[in-house]
């Protein structure tokens, strides 16, 4: 056996065993650094305060990810002393435990928006989205004006939470059953929303984009960015923390 | 399966059988009776008239 | 008969079920991805049924025997694919970069903004005229060198059309903004499910014509090639494993959230480089170079190292995306250690492809085609020694997040797998169209100069660019404080996009003479020009001194 495989050209002229060995070959390095990610404890440690996106934050993000923000927005601070003071604490993994997909980023085109929610007004976003160098003139970011003007119509948004339940988001059955109510609700200066806020811990519920009586993308989207980054009491884990 | 299970086998064993079968792949290559072979498939290139009945 | 009344009523059922598909679309923008399919289905039945042979089928016509020469048919649709969706890339990619410098460009529409004409631009230029040049030249390799037309001939038609129905999709997704929101992975799930279904047939086409081999060996290129196909494949249906909202949606959410999708993602990404950008294109350079230099490769037993190393190398280095993530520390290390061992045997090819030449550089002088390969490899070496620099994690503090990465990535595009493909497809041309040479060599001449130029001023602007951008973003003063607002370093970065758009518009120039000397190579035309090198000669002077006269 040992000798016929060794003779030579084997690989060279056997498909199947040139095919079978460079698969091994790649699938071990995949498995071996990916794999232990999804057992292991230390990956996402849990912190206080995370919980999954209202139906409008969530709604929001899927524009965000529409709109492709994520070609020039990071949402991954990391642990310099610089990027702690420009955007606020490090990210910590815990924080993006429940982002079907990812939205790291690889470029800063723009500055990172990891913590971004609370440090501007609503009307502040508003305004810069509709015409960013209005607010910023050295701006290079598109304008999203037409975002203000559209409908947010999202009949279906329960399914959306019946997906991202299925694959690992702690949707209750009471979420999925208000969550075409809990999607109206958040952006209406009138509605009733301490049922929603009783399950989704800190949700800001008001009007967003300055027109209470229409329910926009405008709207979703910036509740989304300022919901980012506050969900967890960073302080409060601070000292539980090892230097580096 | 743990974590420390897979951790265990990606830099002990599993590191070694990766180890011994990148060497085992370059040993062939570089052995002496391979060269007549090699020589000859690396003269393919240039002899690619048409395919062959 | 009946297997042409077969394949017209499957496109027939497909454009069906897609114009059902389209009506019963829960968005607007998945209906018209919808109707796509259903013309892409009429379109093909109807020239099947056009280009069918009807007289050999009713047995009229003796059925023509098997083609003497190799399947090149496909090859012809392949280059000219390369190139339109090469222009189509190079344009998106310049129209993006003069965005950043002048954003009244993002028009004020939706369609038209950067955040939706960058994964526009990325995947023009990676999986169409990348994905379309490796189709082609594998085509071409794995029959020429194993003496053998293409196996199962309709499917790899199948590969090619269907191909080319996934960049539609792709792309015109990307405008209506349907997006998985993964960077080169961004289609979405119906999307997916198509590439694969064409994927796992262009690995049965390729696997079939290496079977049927008339050579005893498989030729290094073959490796490459196969390992490409082979771990793309692996890759796309880890990385896109997604849940559909609705079947009749385009809305899907991914499999994996974070810490978890972020290393998924970017194992498929770096290895998308690794595989796609690199091992398949070092097929081409196995096969290519050799042949223009009409000499053997260098070293074979170190083509054969080269592969090994390289594939079991390039695998782990994935992480060095994420250093100083959240990711966990081990893994960062893992893959800045793997990233720089790897720095060996990427710079093992490259000298295996250069020292090639060796006893015959002059033709870097008198062959544009040898040069524009030369080239090629240096630039694999330049920026397969910069990557694994720049995962190291104290480089890499500094230049991750800026623009020094689009610079890198650049590099190795506009300078690796951009003039290699270029080379490979000014190889291919005449001998396609059976001319007798290309219609001008002096105009690649042109392409190689403008082509170089561009990626000196793209490279040299965002090496300044990048890395000036970081250190703006960690400047303190005297006083403590951050010096620089982020504004400060947006406006700052003009002058950098400026000479960037500038190095681009140049790349795409050359690419628009190339595609024009296409054209007329494939018209059959020769240009009158005078050779690209010659020896002086003067008629005059070419006789005996006559003895001067006595004076």
């Amino acid at each position: 056996m040992a000798s016929k495989l060794l003779d030579h050209g084997k690989i060279e002229r056997n498909v199947t065993l040139l095919l079978v060995l460079a698969l091994i070959t790649v699938a071990i390095g995949g498995i071996v650094e990916i794999a232990p990610l999804f057992w292991i404890d230390s990956t996402v440690e849990k912190v206080k305060g995370m919980r999954p996106y209202t139906p409008l934050e969530l709604a929001g993000r899927n524009i965000y990810i529409r709109e492709g923000c994520y070609n020039c927005h990071s949402q991954m601070i990391r642990p310099f002393r610089d990027e702690v003071e420009r955007y606020g604490h490090y990210s910590l993994s815990a924080e993006s435990m429940y982002d079907h997909p990812f939205q790291w980023g690889s470029k800063r085109t723009g500055p990172d928006l990891a913590r971004v929610g609370g440090r501007y007004s609503d009307e502040w976003h508003v305004q810069h989205l509709v015409d960013p160098r209005s607010v910023v003139p050295e701006s290079i970011m598109p304008p999203y004006a037409f975002l203000k003007s559209r409908p947010l119509v999202l009949p279906a948004i329960r399914d959306h939470l019946v997906a991202l339940r299925r694959v690992g988001v702690p949707y209750g059955d009471a979420d999925l059953d208000a969550a075409l109510d809990d999607l109206k609700a958040q952006a209406d200066p009138e509605a009733d929303t301490r049922d929603l806020v009783a399950r989704y811990p800190k949700a800001q519920a008001r009007d967003f984009d300055g027109d209470p009586k229409t329910l926009t993308e405008m709207d979703a989207l910036v509740a989304y960015l300022q919901m980012l980054g506050t969900l967890v009491d960073t302080r409060a884990a601070e000292p539980m923390e090892q230097p580096r | 399966m743990s974590y420390d299970a897979l951790r265990h086998a990606a830099d002990s064993w599993g590191l070694l059988c990766l180890t011994i079968l990148f060497l085992f792949a370059v040993w062939r290559a570089l052995r002496p009776s391979a060269r007549a072979d090699q020589e000859a498939a690396s003269l393919i290139p240039l002899d690619d008239e048409g395919p062959r009945a | 008969m009946t297997l042409l009344v077969a394949k017209v009523g499957a496109c027939l059922i497909a454009a069906f079920l897609a114009i059902f598909w389209a009506l019963m679309a829960a968005d607007s923008a998945f209906a018209i991805q919808m109707g796509i399919v259903a013309a892409a289905a009429l379109i093909a039945a109807w020239a099947m049924a056009r280009t069918a042979d009807y007289r050999a089928m009713s047995g009229l016509a003796p059925p023509a025997g098997p083609g003497t020469g190799y399947d090149d048919n496909l090859i012809r649709f392949g280059v000219i694919a390369t190139m339109f969706w090469g222009l189509a890339g190079f344009l998106a990619g310049l129209y993006i970069a003069l965005q950043l410098a002048f954003p009244a460009l993002n028009l004020g529409l939706e369609y038209t903004t950067f955040g939706r004409l960058r994964p526009l631009h990325t995947s023009a230029v990676i999986f169409a005229f990348g994905g379309n040049a490796l189709i082609a030249t594998s085509f071409w390799v794995v029959q020429r060198t194993c003496r053998a037309r293409l196996a199962f001939p309709s499917l790899a038609r199948f590969v090619f059309w269907g191909y080319q129905l996934f960049i539609v999709l792709a792309a015109t997704g990307y405008l209506l903004g349907i997006t998985e929101g993964k960077e080169y992975a961004e289609p979405e799930w119906y999307v997916d499910i198509w590439l694969t279904i064409v994927w796992v047939s262009y690995l049965a086409v390729y696997l079939g014509t290496i079977v049927r081999r008339r050579e005893p060996h498989i030729y290094v290129a073959n490796w490459f090639y196969l390992g490409f196909i082979l771990t793309v494949a692996m890759l796309h249906l880890v990385n896109n494993l997604s849940l559909p909202v609705s079947i009749f949606g385009s809305k899907s959410y991914a499999a994996f959230a974070g810490v978890q999708d972020a290393l998924t993602q970017w194992w498929y990404g770096h290895n998308a480089v690794g595989f796609f950008l690199t091992a398949g294109f070092l097929g081409m350079m196995y096969y290519f170079v050799p042949k223009q230099a009409e000499k053997p490769v260098y070293s074979y037993r170190l083509s054969i190292v080269h592969f090994w190393s390289l594939i079991f190398l390039y695998i782990w280095a994935g992480p060095h995306h994420l250093q100083y993530t959240a990711l966990p520390d081990w893994a960062q290390t893992l893959g800045m250690v793997f990233s720089i061992m790897l720095w060996m045997p990427s710079w093992g090819g490259m000298i295996n492809g250069l020292m090639t030449l060796s006893g015959a550089w002059d033709k870097i002088r008198t062959d544009p085609i040898i040069r524009m390969m030369v080239l090629a490899l240096a630039f694999y070496g330049m920026s397969t020694f910069e990557g694994p620099m720049m995962s190291i994690k104290t480089v890499n503090a500094l230049s991750h997040y800026t623009d020094w990465t689009i610079g890198h990535v650049h590099s190795g595009a506009l300078g690796w797998n951009g003039m290699i493909t270029f080379a490979c497809v000014y190889f291919m041309v005449p001998r396609l169209w059976g001319r007798s040479r290309l219609y001008s060599q002096r105009m690649v001449n042109w392409h190689f100069w403008l082509a170089t130029l561009g990626i000196v001023l793209y490279a040299s602007a965002m090496w300044v660019a990048g890395i000036m951008q970081g250190l703006m973003w960690r400047e303190y003063g005297a006083d403590g404080y951050l010096v620089y607002a982020f504004s400060d370093v947006v406006a700052a970065m003009k002058p950098y996009y400026l000479i960037r758009a500038t190095g681009g518009g140049l790349y795409l120039l050359g690419a628009l003479i190339m595609a024009w000397n296409m054209f007329q190579t494939i018209r059959g035309k020769l240009r009158d020009e005078a050779p690209m090198s010659d020896a002086p000669y003067d008629p005059a002077l070419d006789k005996p001194l006559q003895p001067v006269a006595a004076a």
